[in-house]
């Protein structure tokens, strides 16, 4: 419906796109605000996700779909996944809650409002060129070619630096495996290995 | 080089939308657009999927029961076709439980997170040429991609706010399979995408119209292992056996949907086999040919009525329909397969599903792109769209073009699909054709019992002998 309505440029067309606009921002910025006020990390994490959905929404609004699509796989779909992982790989109890001591809450709202007046700052004194949407600004073959081409080598220098996370990672892995004298653990191990 | 290809295929302009706005004469405006996309969700967009997702369930049974020597479902409808809607109705009517101690809301949100994702991906799908929910989609397929992703979140969730052990565990095997799975999953579509070099699904379906030797999977022999590996991987990323750790029976009680009952529980078999067709449809789009059949009729037909002096919207209206037709009928056929490996193969263990992904299906991957981009390199395909920049069926023509190389593999790897093909559809027919018939089985069960004359002769002669 969103690129119907991009079709048209009358103004009632542009108040429907205003009103999509709308939803998604409140779905991004609402569910931002529960992020925040949540104790329970597992909500925190579901509210993260509807907040980066509602910005590929706005993304998906601006015609830049590959964009939305990357804000959903990288964001949506890996973050996620793996900030579950965390959870529950790290916490003791199933229900672990955020217990924050005062001064950190005093420390975070100080740089939260510092943030919101600088940001707030520099929406108010820019000065925005009013241009209607291009579609297919960003054709995804030249994307990669770019990417690929011109960026070669900061593209390669941050893959290493993935490359390093995922060597750490397994080393952080193996090192807890090491620790972990479960003789039972080690026996049921030996087993699996022999049965594969 | 290959790599800096123009983009051939012009964007259609969308049929049906120009059928209605233009030729009926109903003005454009937020109104009637507004009203135009409500009625194609209303309509078309919710009636298929819920038609495909009810029937999928109501074939799984069928098929299920004709693997086991049963009948399967035949009592609500003819040969049993309204189970599905008679078991909506029933399971409408159960009682709702929530968990007591687990997370009530992620408990309740957790079917439509699972749910949405897999219906959103039907956007993209290319049914045919101008029957596609959203045409100017230009990443449909990697939109597919990461809407499917999404839908892990809910199983997850689901295993969480169950606050059940077997729930959490299902969980988390889906969650590592999926992270896993996801790897060769999206290396094999790019297989596939590097011979054509765009992700606009429409698109991708016009370079495959010119008849079976310019389907996808058939362009060159990394192409025809990657549908493979796609299709391995698809079943993991899908939770279809004998990939189905998350909710095995035999282990979890039913894994991570333990505690949800009546329509919340319906919802999850919605999803998932909204997503198989999905998958199945990224498949038959992806590799093989799309909407189009094996003879290059429909495209030929399709650039026909499109260009100048030759224009009808009638006839394109035909085309789009057999399309519709056709690319169902192979989504469909892929279900098939992947019921017939549903009822077919065990469950291997965890350790076994990531073993498989990570050393095996991962590496296979990898190096079907490193020598996809060698072939590529080395042997230049055939660029732009059949029928309209040159005749798939004129082979002097190819030859005469410097397309030699690439069309004898195109027709080898073509003659080996065709043979697979064939050798399958004899082997069901000759068990379909020399097996009992499953009632004949049912009601007169003494032929199993009966062994063959000459044993039976020379067991009863031992008896005599003995006594």
């Amino acid at each position: 419906m969103a690129f119907l309505l991009a079709q048209l440029d009358t103004p009632e067309a542009n108040a429907a796109n205003a009103v999509l606009f709308y939803l998604f921002a409140l779905m991004a910025g609402g569910s931002a605000i529960a992020v925040v006020i949540s104790r329970n990390i597992v909500r925190t994490a579901i509210a993260l996700l509807f907040t980066l959905m509602g910005v590929a929404g706005l993304y998906f609004l601006l015609s830049a779909e590959f964009l939305a699509a990357v804000q959903l796989v990288v964001y949506a779909g890996g973050t996620l996944i793996l900030i579950i992982f965390g959870v529950m790989l790290t916490s003791k109890s199933p229900y672990s809650r955020f217990e924050p001591k005062l001064g950190e809450v005093m420390l975070a709202i100080s740089i939260a409002v510092v943030l919101m007046f600088a940001l707030t700052l520099g929406v108010t004194k820019t000065i925005f060129k009013d241009e209607p949407i291009k579609t297919d600004v960003y054709p995804v073959d030249k994307l990669g070619q770019v990417l690929l081409g011109d960026y070669l080598v900061p593209f390669e220098v941050v893959s290493v630096l993935l490359l390093a996370v995922m060597i750490g990672a397994a080393y952080l892995a193996k090192a807890r495996r090491r620790e972990g004298e479960d003789p039972r653990l080690t026996e049921m191990s030996k087993r699996a290995r022999e049965w594969s | 080089m290959h790599l800096a290809m123009p983009i051939l295929a012009q964007r259609s302009p969308p049929l049906v939308q120009s059928l209605i706005f233009d030729e009926l004469g109903i003005p454009r405006n937020t109104l009637t657009t507004a009203a135009y996309s409500a009625v194609l969700v209303a309509g078309p967009f919710l009636i298929l999927i819920s038609l495909v997702a009810m029937f999928c369930i109501w074939w799984e049974r069928k098929v299920a029961g004709h693997m086991q020597s049963r009948i399967g479902p035949n009592r609500v409808g003819p040969i049993g076709l309204l189970q599905s809607l008679a078991d909506g109705v029933k399971l409408l009517t159960k009682e709702d439980l929530v968990p007591p101690f687990g997370d009530g809301l992620l408990f309740r949100l957790a079917p439509y997170l699972a749910f949405a994702p897999a219906f959103a991906a039907f956007l993209a799908l290319p049914f045919a040429p101008d029957m596609t929910f959203e045409p100017n989609l230009n990443v449909g397929l990697f939109w597919i991609l990461a809407i499917l992703s999404v839908e892990v979140m809910g199983v997850i969730l689901a295993g969480w706010a169950s606050n059940n052990k077997w729930s959490l565990y299902g969980a988390m095997r889906e969650a590592c399979q999926i992270v896993s799975y996801e790897i060769p999953l999206g290396i094999s579509i790019i297989v596939g995408l590097m011979c054509v070099g765009t992700l606009n699904m429409i698109e991708l379906g016009h370079y495959q119209g010119g008849g079976i030797h310019t389907w996808l999977i058939y362009r060159n022999p990394f192409a025809f292992a990657a549908f493979f590996v796609y299709f391995i991987a698809s079943l993991a990323s899908n939770k279809r056996a004998p990939f189905d750790l998350p909710e095995s029976e035999s282990e979890l009680v039913a894994g991570f949907h333990t505690e949800y009952s009546g329509l919340r529980w319906s919802f999850f078999f919605f999803a998932e086999y909204g997503a198989m067709f999905v998958v199945g449809g990224i498949q038959a789009a992806l590799f093989l040919g799309g909407w189009h059949d094996p003879f290059g009729i429909l495209g030929y037909f399709y650039n026909h009525f499109r260009t100048p002096g030759s224009e009808s919207t009638a006839g394109l209206l035909a085309v789009n329909v057999i399309g519709v037709a056709i690319f169902i009928s192979k989504a469909l056929g892929i279900i098939f397969v992947q019921m017939w490996i549903r009822w077919t193969l065990p469950r291997p263990r965890i350790d076994q599903v990531l073993y498989a992904c990570i050393k095996v299906l991962l590496p296979l991957a990898c190096l079907l792109l490193l020598g996809c981009a060698l072939w590529h390199w080395l042997i230049l395909e055939r660029p732009g769209i059949p029928w309209r920049d040159y005749n798939p069926w004129d082979f002097a023509g190819w030859f005469h073009a410097g397309f030699g190389a690439t069309l004898v593999t195109q027709v080898i790897l073509a003659l080996i699909g065709l043979a697979g093909f064939a050798a399958i559809i004899g082997w069901v027919g000759y068990a379909a054709m020399t097996g009992r018939n499953i009632k004949q089985r049912l009601t007169d069960p003494a032929p199993i019992d009966e062994a063959p004359e000459s044993l039976v002769t020379t067991a009863t002669t031992a008896t005599t002998a003995a006594t």
